[in-house]
């Protein structure tokens, strides 16, 4: 998530798992099911309305959530912790924090209008590459 | 009491013949799930208190991760249930009615729509596939380090350069593999969709992320579709393949007029 500096982030499942494909596991990981039930499914005009279109922005707030450093710890996302590529882990947390507050900012102030470059928050660091 | 109630809905399926809601599940709001029947059509339903579910509730707990992803896992779950007994056609997270005739009118007025949508996902169910690099694996290899007489500040700034072109050519590199892998799981469905690679943060994974499908697959062919992942894993062994489903048709279901609109199918990402 923070690796736009520096471009070789560590990989955890790539290479190193024993077995090349994987059975998902049950229960279905959370990004899954929310990239379904959030993103998929029928859309129906119900007679109240919830602004679900802006998954951009839905997803950057919970990746601000996550992202701040207890927090993530507390979800066991603590990789930074033990990789010495990444000096100051909680320093990169908190820029990506600063990072999509602006993003969520802008997005507040002009909703829907930046669908087109939509996936340079989600898939930042394949962006940041190209 | 009553009127501090909403209607939220999970799915849409077939009228089951006993007209017996699928039993034992409970939903976003801990709620029994029924039944909304309507033109031969059967919404499966919760009553959900509008103190929690209304507009502005929702609106702060969407921004609440732990309460999101309670409810979403509720969601689906409900949906996962009713699928056991028959094909359904998820509804997107948060649709909401007042009331059930409310719901009964939407039922009858879209029927054409679900009849058709059920006909085309019957018999077939979702698998998605992601593949994951770790972009080391595709470097070039390295080319001889430059010693000549640059600056330290050249020499580094065509260290960067190098660098970058490094990460180009291996994020090609990983793509081609990731489009022929898809190609070939392809083969076996009867449409595929794009996901947008999903957030490193969220689903906490490193490297790159460069498949995130899914694909509806007949029935008959489940098992040749999970035993080809595992196939293709072998033959890619810097590629990492994760499958997950059978789920439910969520991304097949959405009306397929809409073309202006970049169909999901033909995006690689």
């Amino acid at each position: 998530m923070n690796q736009s500096s520096d471009w070789n982030p560590p990989v955890r499942r790539a290479g190193a798992a024993p077995e090349p494909a994987r059975r998902g596991a049950e229960p279905s990981s959370l990004a899954d099911i929310l990239e379904r039930v959030l993103d998929k499914g029928i859309v129906i005009a119900g007679d109240i309305q919830i602004n679900l279109l802006d998954i951009e922005l839905l997803t950057i707030k919970i990746r601000l959530l996550v992202a701040s450093v207890d927090r993530a710890k507390e979800m066991g996302i603590d990789w930074w912790e033990h990789d010495p590529s990444l000096s100051s882990g909680a320093r990169d947390v908190l820029e990506e924090n600063e990072r999509l507050r602006r993003r969520v900012g802008e997005l507040e102030d002009g909703r829907g209008a930046h669908r087109e470059d939509d996936h340079g928050t989600q898939g930042a660091e394949r962006e940041d590459e190209r | 009491m009553n009127g501090s109630l909403a209607t939220w809905l999970y799915a849409v399926t077939a009228a089951p013949e006993d007209g017996a809601p699928p039993r034992g599940l409970t939903g976003v709001a801990d709620e029994p799930v029924r039944l909304v029947e309507s033109a031969g059509l059967a919404a499966v339903v919760g009553s959900v208190p509008l103190e929690d579910f209304g507009e502005d509730a929702l609106r702060g707990h969407l921004e609440d991760l732990e309460w999101l992803e309670r409810t979403a896992r509720a969601h689906h779950r409900v949906i996962n249930g009713a699928a056991r007994h028959g094909q359904v056609i998820p509804l997107r997270f948060a649709t909401l009615y007042h009331d059930d005739d409310r719901v009964r009118a939407m039922l009858q007025e879209r029927r054409d729509d679900f009849t058709a949508t059920l006909r085309r996902v019957a018999g077939r169910t979702e698998w998605g596939v992601k593949a994951y690099v770790d972009p080391r694996s595709f470097l070039p290899d390295p080319d001889e380090p430059t010693d000549g007489e640059e600056s330290p500040g050249t020499a580094y700034l065509m260290r960067r350069r190098a660098q970058r072109q490094d990460q180009e050519t291996a994020h090609l590199r990983a793509t081609e593999r990731a489009e022929e892998i898809h190609a070939a799981l392809a083969a076996l469905a009867v449409a595929t969709a794009a996901h947008p690679p999903q957030d490193t943060a969220l689903a906490a994974y490193e490297g790159w992320m460069v498949l995130n499908n899914s694909y509806l697959v007949p029935d008959a062919l489940g098992e040749e579709f999970t035993a080809l992942v595992t196939g293709l894993g072998e033959r890619y062994p810097a590629i990492t393949l994760e499958v997950s489903g059978p789920w439910p048709p969520y991304s097949f279901t959405a009306p397929p007029k809409r073309a202006e609109d970049a169909q999901p199918e033909e995006t690689p990402s």
